[in-house]
């Protein structure tokens, strides 16, 4: 059978309806609680394993937020095969570019604080007190 | 074998979309795929000027205050941009809540949860607008940064410049956003998509708007929460 815009219409509707609807708010808020619970116990914790190891988990709840707003809010999920992997396969090129990047800006620092001694003893300097609202611009 | 029956139903023999959509709709997902990138690029751009920073701001201490926090006089740090990711959240449920109606072809519906779905992207253009004003004026905008870093060094104005650069740009989107919903709701209102027998455009436009609630969960994990 031939595709017209009304015939694409109608096959359109495949996937849970509103019960799907209301089950996905539901994950969305509890997965966005469970972060800010994160979040919050992060305050005043100390630099180290632990906070990096938050901060890990906080990603990958992030990342289950997306899944579930794509593949259900935007209807991935019920699409083709076809038109789900021309959509995702792409994204992959991130795994490089997310791993490259932060690579390259962590060894920037690290090179610039070991040859330039000027630079890292200034980053090492007290903030100057600014008065309340005033924009020192440029 | 019958290779007549293969020829007419083979999904890319033609006469038929091999991907099961209209073409408007595949070019929304083709257009969202790059404007992720974009989006990519400029949260990717941030994290790696952090990792090659000594210090950072901590985002607790400078996101800690609400309308009237100084009225009551207790920061908060998470408590306001919570309250607008929740708005985002329950504005891309109504809009899937249209799409559901547009199925139906019920029109009063479709017009209900849109002007729901305006409203939600209205009152979080108005938080953020709130943010941005009492950020300006305890002396942050673009070039100008007041929080020192976490251990009371001196920062740059990175901080600030990503941070006006990265949601002033989710902010447009939510503004176009809005006015495409309130093109959508017009066009319901006036029968077009009645006349038309579908739908199909307000799904566009959904697609489109949970795309920019997707960008503000990342938006919000970079920069408030980690």
């Amino acid at each position: 059978m031939d595709h017209t815009l009304e015939s694409l219409a109608a096959e359109q509707h495949v996937g849970g309806g509103k019960k799907e609807i209301w089950k996905v708010t539901i994950i969305l808020s509890v997965l966005t609680l469970i972060e800010l619970a994160f979040g919050f116990s992060m305050m005043g914790m100390q630099d180290g394993l632990g906070k990096h190891f938050i901060k890990g988990v906080i990603i990958i709840l992030m990342l289950a937020k997306a899944f579930y707003i794509v593949g259900y809010f935007m209807h991935l999920r019920h699409e083709v095969r076809n038109l789900i992997m021309t959509v995702c396969v792409p994204l992959f090129l991130f795994v490089w570019f997310i791993t490259a990047f932060l690579t390259d800006g962590n060894s920037f620092k690290n090179d610039k604080n070991r040859w330039d001694r000027n630079h890292l003893e200034r980053s090492k300097e007290p903030m100057p007190k600014q008065d309340e609202g005033t924009h020192k611009l440029g | 074998m019958d290779t007549t029956v293969t020829t007419t139903t083979g999904s890319w023999k033609g006469g038929r979309s091999p991907f099961n959509v209209e073409y408007g709709k595949l070019m929304m997902w083709y257009f969202l795929m790059s404007d992720a990138f974009t989006f990519g690029a400029f949260l990717i751009a941030y994290g790696t000027t952090r990792f090659a920073t000594n210090g950072w701001p901590n985002p607790n201490e400078v996101f800690d205050k609400y309308p009237l926090s100084d009225v009551f006089g207790k920061p908060m740090p998470l408590v306001f941009v919570s309250i607008m990711t929740f708005i985002l959240i329950i504005s891309s449920v109504t809009m899937v809540l249209a799409v559901h109606e547009g199925h139906n072809m019920n029109r009063k519906g479709v017009a209900k949860y849109l002007v729901l779905t305006i409203i939600g992207g209205l009152a979080f253009l108005s938080c953020q607008a709130w943010e941005w004003t009492h950020l300006y004026h305890e002396g942050a905008w673009w070039g100008s940064n007041p929080f020192p870093n976490a251990d009371g060094t001196l920062s740059t104005t990175n901080f600030t410049n990503f941070f006006f650069t990265i949601t002033g740009f989710h902010g447009f989107h939510v503004f176009s956003g809005v006015i495409i919903n309130i093109i959508m709701l017009t066009m319901v209102l006036k029968g077009t998509f009645d006349r038309r027998g579908h739908y199909l455009m307000v799904e566009k436009a959904g697609l489109y708007w949970h795309f920019v609630d997707l960008v503000w969960v990342f938006v919000f994990t970079c920069f408030y929460l980690i």
